[in-house]
């Protein structure tokens, strides 16, 4: 057999709460091209930070060309042959476009200690070439169009094959979530070209195009890799089930306790739409229900829920709090109307840190714990003793600085800091991202209290499970807009294979 | 989901590219308006004499400044620098008379300081912003402490020729400064140091997934910028002819200013030492016209505040900004 060029071997990483990488093996032959696909936070990018020296396995080793080697820095796995092309594009916008391509790797072009212009620009016009690019090498990155920035980036993973003696391998991120159709196709041939020079790992959602470019796919779900097909003989539904995997836990989202929503709508969106986010979305939330919102990264649900939530507003359509349309400016404008965003960064946007669990959770609602200009301590220690209690927040007392509880307990004092704000609608952003099982049945008992109480809630979850086991209806969100409804009782939860295909 | 271009605010861009300049402009068609004066060769130069040391101090600023960073210790190292170099030349105190061979111990001290300040703020990883200001604060104390409050004066005419020399009837002092400008152009445009420093200001993240060395880049341009001051303050002595703690005072505010006005953005990664080179004009032009017109010294003051605080605002598309701090 031949020698991969690239090869994992039972690597696993693990971080406080959760296992990234569960003894994941994984190869790719010379001019191979594979495909890697999997869930959102199936293990994918732990997978690709390890190969590019972001993350050090905790077990596990990499080799390149049948030789282990530690990858110490993005630099040092670009200087090994591995070269990776961002989702989140990597390219700095002051620089040109030559200077971009050769970063931190001018030595080539120095003459007496300083850089040659005008070679390092033919040099990079060499490279913008292998990818039928026809800008200006002098031309500043911040004036192209972000399909042309992808494509530099690519032009900057291949300018290593000229470069190095090592067979190259190319990591692509998503590379076509930003492109137009015709950038794909021209995406799709330079691939085909390469595969003389270099091998390709490419991860994307659009299982179609995996399947059509991919020698060979690997499918990814929680932490694991749990099937290797050849692309030739699989089919998108194949991989859709090979993605998701295990049965629905009836118990564990406490589906027993699913209420039934009353017939009064709290919140009501009417073709609401932002530019380059979301458009067209309709829907009705009623007291007690829990809305699942389902769909990858780039559908734009984060948008949405960032919208509802006041952080952002909408470009057109209307917004509707029991029954009086609303307009938001800023997220104090929907506090003030009863809607509160659990957001998914909890360490940078749900919590003040250094705070402490009362003040956390008096944040949002500071006005009703002051007298005459004066934060009256009793009643907001009264009150987040309280709450303390009734969530069960595990904490050595209400003066305990939230960022030094664990993840599942400050998830509670963000919940609770909205209780107390009295608000009636909570959206949760993947509200049980990065915690601990047991963490997790917490925080789905709560929404089971909450909506108990008449409260409505939009979930954003973590995992599809988790959106299908606690939402009594679903919408499906792509490219921004919605793309199916799902009713979901108990005893009659739609699939996430049915879900999945109307997700890419 | 499509992420908005960049390319559409293109107009507006090269409209901010070039405002320095038109600013300038304006401020020189105005002021000749007001009063002929202006318009003399002898205010010329007047002004480029007046311009030469701010330029000076502008380049080693100027690099700071595109990395992400903040230098405060500018009149500490200057005042220090200035009371080396006038201890060293022929003068009423000290028996030294090294005359010009003063000059390279007096900015390379001033390299030193700068160094310190980038050891120390890479090291201790303490912000640019408190390490520097501490340095700065450092510097003038010994300054002070050397010379025990009085004033050296400086009787050598070799290093006093250094400012107030003329060749081809422009001051000694504004070709020191044209050397400084093509010296920071060079390192800006032409080498690794230049290159880096862009990077590690726009996003040093990236930066240094690209293996640049983030730490020594760092403090290297650190000490660049304080070899920049220290001949800044070999100037200031040989102009005033004499050497104490007080002459750097207010070349702080002067030197962020003319950065800041020149377009050179405080967060980092946009600007160049050529737009610090207007920045410096902006502000020498201003502070001469208002002289010409009359104005009080003290309402001049005001009028620079106002001038940072308007540059600030207009260098940034701000609308994006989430978090002003």
């Amino acid at each position: 057999m031949m020698q991969p060029v690239l090869e994992v071997r039972n690597v696993s990483k693990s971080f406080p709460g959760v296992k990234a990488l569960d003894n994941v093996s994984f190869h790719i032959n010379k001019g191979e091209v594979v495909g890697l696909i999997g869930e959102n936070g199936a293990g994918k990018s732990s997978l690709l930070k390890v190969l590019n020296g972001i993350y050090q396995p905790d077990e596990g080793k990499v080799l390149v060309d049948g030789r282990e080697i530690i990858i110490t820095s993005p630099r040092h796995a670009f200087d090994s042959g591995i070269a990776m092309v961002f989702q989140e594009q990597s390219i700095l916008p002051t620089l040109t476009v030559a200077e971009n391509i050769f970063l931190g790797r001018e030595e080539e072009f120095l003459r007496f200690g300083l850089i040659s212009k005008s070679r390092m620009n033919a040099a990079a016009a060499e490279e913008l070439k292998k990818v039928h690019l026809s800008t200006h090498p002098a031309m500043r990155c911040a004036d192209l169009s972000f399909a042309d920035r992808q494509m530099i980036e690519i032009a900057k993973a291949l300018s290593l094959d000229s470069r190095i003696k090592t067979d190259v391998t190319i990591l692509l991120d998503e590379p076509t979530s930003v492109l137009e159709q015709k950038e794909i196709e021209l995406l799709f041939r330079i691939i085909g070209d390469l595969k003389q020079r270099a091998s390709i790992v490419f991860i994307s959602h659009r299982l179609e195009e995996v399947l059509e470019i991919s020698d060979r796919v690997y499918v990814m779900r929680d932490g694991q890799i749990v099937q290797e097909l050849a692309a030739k003989d699989a089919t998108v539904k194949e991989l859709h089930q090979h993605m998701v995997g295990r049965q629905l836990h009836h118990e564990y989202y406490r589906e027993a306790r699913q209420a039934t929503p009353s017939a009064k709508t709290v919140l009501e969106c009417v073709d609401l739409n932002r530019d380059g986010a979301f458009s067209n979305i309709s829907f009705e939330l009623h007291e007690g229900e829990v809305l699942g919102i389902a769909g990858v990264i780039g559908s734009g649900r984060e948008d949405l829920a960032r919208c509802l939530a006041g952080h952002t507003s909408p470009d057109g359509g209307n917004l509707l709090v029991n029954g009086t349309a609303v307009h938001f400016g800023a997220a104090y404008d929907a506090t003030a109307k009863g809607v509160g965003l659990v957001p998914s960064e909890r360490k940078v946007e749900g919590l003040v840190a250094p705070f402490s669990v009362a003040e956390n959770m008096t944040l949002a609602a500071l006005p009703k714990f002051v007298s005459g200009g004066i934060i009256s301590f009793s009643s907001e220690k009264a009150v987040a003793a309280d709450w303390v209690s009734r969530l069960k927040i595990k904490t050595p007392s209400t003066a305990t600085s939230a960022g030094s509880l664990s993840g599942g307990n400050q998830q509670k004092v963000v919940l609770a800091k909205w209780r107390i704000a009295g608000v009636r609608v909570l959206i949760l952003d993947h509200p049980t991202r990065g915690i601990d099982v047991g963490s997790k049945e917490d925080v789905y008992e709560l929404v089971r209290d909450m909506t108990a109480e008449g409260l409505a809630v939009i979930l954003l979850g973590d995992t599809l499970d988790e959106v299908i086991g606690l939402s009594n209806r679903i919408l499906v969100m792509r490219d921004g807009e919605i793309t199916a409804r799902f009713e979901a009782p108990p005893g009659g939860k739609p699939t996430q294979v049915e879900l999945v295909r109307h997700m890419v | 989901m499509k992420p908005v271009s960049v390319s559409n605010g293109n107009l507006l861009g090269h409209w901010r590219r070039w405002a320095p300049v038109v600013v300038l402009l304006a401020l020189c068609i105005l002021i000749s308006l007001f009063n002929g004066n202006f318009l003399t060769f002898g205010n010329f130069i007047r002004l480029l004499n007046s311009a030469a040391i701010p330029i000076v101090l502008c380049m080693g600023a100027t690099f700071i400044i595109l990395m992400g960073s903040i230098d405060l210790s500018i009149e500490g190292v200057v005042a220090l620098t200035a009371v080396i170099v006038s201890l060293l030349v022929l003068n009423d105190i000290s028996p030294y008379a090294l005359s010009l061979w003063a000059v390279p111990i007096a900015v390379a001290v001033g390299g030193m300081m700068g160094l310190l300040n980038g050891v120390l703020h890479i090291k201790l990883k303490t912000p640019s912003f408190m390490t520097t200001l501490g340095v700065g604060f450092a510097g003038v104390g010994v300054a002070t402490t050397i010379l025990g409050g009085t004033t050296v004066r400086i009787s050598d005419p070799t290093f006093r020729f250094l400012s107030l020399g003329r060749v081809l009837e422009i001051p000694m002092a504004v070709w020191i400064a044209a050397v400084a400008v093509a010296v920071a152009y060079v390192i800006q445009e032409r080498t690794r140091l230049g290159r880096w420093l862009y990077a590690i200001g726009t996003d040093e993240m990236t930066a240094r997934h690209a293996g640049i060395p983030i730490e020594r880049t760092r403090i290297l341009i650190f000490g660049i910028a304080g070899l920049f001051y220290g001949l800044g303050g070999v100037l200031a002595a040989a102009q005033f002819g004499q050497g104490h703690a007080l002459i750097s005072q207010g070349r702080l505010f002067t030197t962020i200013t003319a950065v800041v006005v020149g377009g050179t953005a405080l967060s980092g990664g946009v600007g160049s030492v050529i737009n610090s080179v207007i920045g410096v004009f902006i502000v020498v032009v201003l502070a001469n016209g208002l002289v010409l017109m009359g104005v009080e010294p003290y309402v001049q003051q005001g009028v620079q505040g106002l001038l940072i605080i308007a540059a600030v605002a207009l260098a940034l598309d701000r609308s994006r900004l989430d978090v002003v701090k």
